[in-house]
């Protein structure tokens, strides 16, 4: 059961230092847990695991995808790999990789993959990510997931210690908002209906849940009910949720920090389309573009993805 | 080496050669070459060194073999199957749809397969995390990675030698399959590899080079491996690709080989008989 936070306007505790203080957490209890790094140990925080677990901590130096077969061994041994690096090295990069000597040999390789879409900054173009959840969805057998605050990350982490499989997780590094409160649970597979509304629906995930709760309040302000679904688990998608939501609304959105190629977007029309439902509906994302170097905030501008860029949407849609 | 010793795997290297030729010239197609060129070191593998049991594939404390070049399953399987992995009959299914048995190793579907081989120079790094996690466990207990000559034109052999070396993985031993040509000829032509001896030595590898098909050297140079403990080590096979036949051995393209003509199914049936001869000599 999760509880929405009593103030949105407060972040929580930097989400590379959940993940890691996460990690580091479970293997007190869990032997098979181990970590992997690849030269990004104070960028990622994973020293605090290799301060609390050295024995189980692989440095693998600036080499991904020796991570990754390093990661697919431990696991044919019966260990937990946690990993992590950038996402677009986390995914794109080491992708054949992750599918083979992962996913394809039923292995166990848990990703983080930091920084999606906006959230690079000043790392830039060639650091940014807006295709790793189109890749890691066709992924057979992939669990595909996007942190929307600290709380939600930190039993993600938990979650996916305790499966089998190839598993990812996007999130940022740096302190967010914080969605839920301290102790709420989640559930895989299901979305989580954050604000209920008749007018209009958006299903978002990740990051960009706070900016969407922003515009529903907004639109509720102007008289536009507005439902919002955090769709954090994009793979497999909560079709029962999304069909039983969209009824009676007069417009649906999906609202992602990812190419509108691929991502939540993607998988929302999948299950509009079969499923025959003809709703005013947009994807809302990255449009098909390289990313750049800038801030966080400048960059969330520059690619439309700021709650203003979103009530804009939905007023088109409702035209 | 004693001499019992000696002709029992030299038995074995036998009927390796000879499932591999079998079940190939069944299936009317196959990864021969390099095949042939792993005879000698699966004998030595399966008939004396690996620490494993057939009954129990799954045994934890167990030796792990790594076959990084997987389109040499064929010469796998036909180890595996004179070990006692599956039943013979199996080899005849190679590629059949629904087959435990496909071209290239799959951990999921065959009995002695710790890792799913096939895009090259994954298996190095999968073998890595495997001698490290038996080193995890306090298990004393050897990863055995095969790589292809022609598989080193990977980036990622290299990402994984370098942690071997560096980290002194000793219980992952290193065997590079020199047999000196690859799919579109000689590894020479396509991208020039260098010295393999004195490339590994510089990443820190203690490295020796036997003949390939020498049964006691390729024995020897794993004893001499596994007693050193001060740094990573690799055994450069100087082998032949399409070893102990000769037709196939000067086949100018034996990588893949196709039974679809007169000189091939020729050949492939006298090797077979050759084999059958010699087997049933040295059984009597």
């Amino acid at each position: 059961m999760f509880k929405l936070t009593e103030d949105r306007k407060v972040k929580g505790t930097p989400l590379a230092k959940v993940v890691m203080q996460t990690i580091a957490d479970v293997m007190d209890t869990d032997e098979k847990v181990v970590m992997l790094e690849a030269d990004l140990g104070s960028a990622s925080s994973s020293n605090i695991v290799e301060k609390a677990h050295p024995e189980r901590y692989v440095q693998c130096g600036i080499a991904e995808a020796d991570m990754v077969g390093i990661a697919a061994g431990l696991s044919v041994k019966g260990f937990k790999p946690f990993i992590h690096t950038f996402g677009p090295f986390a995914t794109r990069r080491v992708y054949d990789q992750l599918y083979l000597s992962g996913a394809y040999a039923h292995n166990t390789i848990n990703v983080y993959g930091s920084d999606p879409g906006f959230t690079v900054g000043p790392n830039g173009g060639t650091h940014t990510t807006w295709e790793d959840v189109a890749l890691m969805r066709a992924m057979p057998t992939a669990v595909v997931t996007d942190a929307a605050d600290a709380v939600q990350l930190e039993w993600i982490v938990r979650e996916f210690a305790k499966m089998e499989g190839i598993h990812y997780v996007r999130a940022n590094r740096k302190d967010v908002r914080n969605v839920y409160a301290p102790g709420s649970t989640f559930e895989l597979g299901k979305g989580n209906v954050l604000t209920e509304g008749k007018d209009v629906l958006i299903i978002t995930a990740g990051q960009l849940v706070s900016d969407a709760l922003d515009a529903a309040e907004q639109l509720e302000a102007e008289g536009i009910s507005t439902e919002v679904i955090d769709m954090f688990t994009i793979k497999p998608i909560d079709k029962e949720l999304i069909l039983s939501e969209v009824k009676g609304k007069k417009a649906v959105v999906a609202f992602e920090n990812h190419s509108i190629i691929g991502g939540l977007g993607s998988a929302v029309a999948e299950v509009l389309a079969e499923n025959c439902i003809a709703v005013p509906f947009k994807r809302h994302g990255c449009m098909d573009q390289f990313g750049q170097v800038g801030t966080p905030d400048w960059l969330q501008k520059e690619f439309k993805l700021t709650a203003a860029d979103l009530i804009e949407t939905v007023k088109g849609l409702l035209k | 080496m004693d001499k019992v010793e000696l002709k029992k795997l030299e038995l074995l290297a036998a009927k390796i050669r000879l499932d591999v030729m079998e079940l190939l010239y069944h299936r009317g197609y196959g990864h021969l070459g390099g095949s042939l060129s792993l005879v000698e070191l699966m004998a030595v593998l399966y008939g004396k060194c690996l620490h494993v049991d057939p009954a129990d594939p799954q045994m934890d404390d167990r030796d792990m073999v790594v076959l990084s070049k997987g389109h040499a399953g064929p010469v796998w399987y036909s180890a595996l199957a004179e070990r006692g992995y599956f039943p013979k009959e199996w080899l005849m299914t190679l590629n059949d749809g629904g087959t435990n048995l496909p071209s290239h190793p799959d951990r999921t579907k065959t009995p002695g397969v710790d890792m799913t081989t096939g895009s090259l120079g994954q298996g190095t790094s999968a073998a890595v995390g495997i001698a490290l996690g038996q080193k995890m466990k306090g298990q004393n207990r050897y990863t055995y990675l095969i790589v292809g000559d022609g598989e080193l034109n990977e980036g990622q052999c290299w990402e994984a030698f370098q942690f071997i070396a560096g980290k002194k993985l000793n219980n992952c031993i290193v065997f590079i399959d020199e047999n000196k040509r690859q799919l579109d000829g000689y590894t020479k032509d396509i991208l020039y590899p260098f010295d393999y001896v004195a490339k590994m030595e510089a990443f820190g590898f203690h490295t020796q080079k036997v003949k390939g098909d020498d049964i006691e050297a390729i024995a020897a140079a794993i004893e001499k491996a596994q007693a050193n403990k001060d740094s990573a080590n690799c055994i450069v096979l100087d082998t032949i690709k399409g070893q102990g036949i000769k037709y196939f051995e000067e086949l100018v393209s034996n990588h893949s080989v196709k039974f679809n003509n007169e000189a091939n199914i020729k050949a492939a049936e006298e090797a077979i008989a050759n084999l059958k001869e010699f087997i049933a000599k040295e059984e009597a």
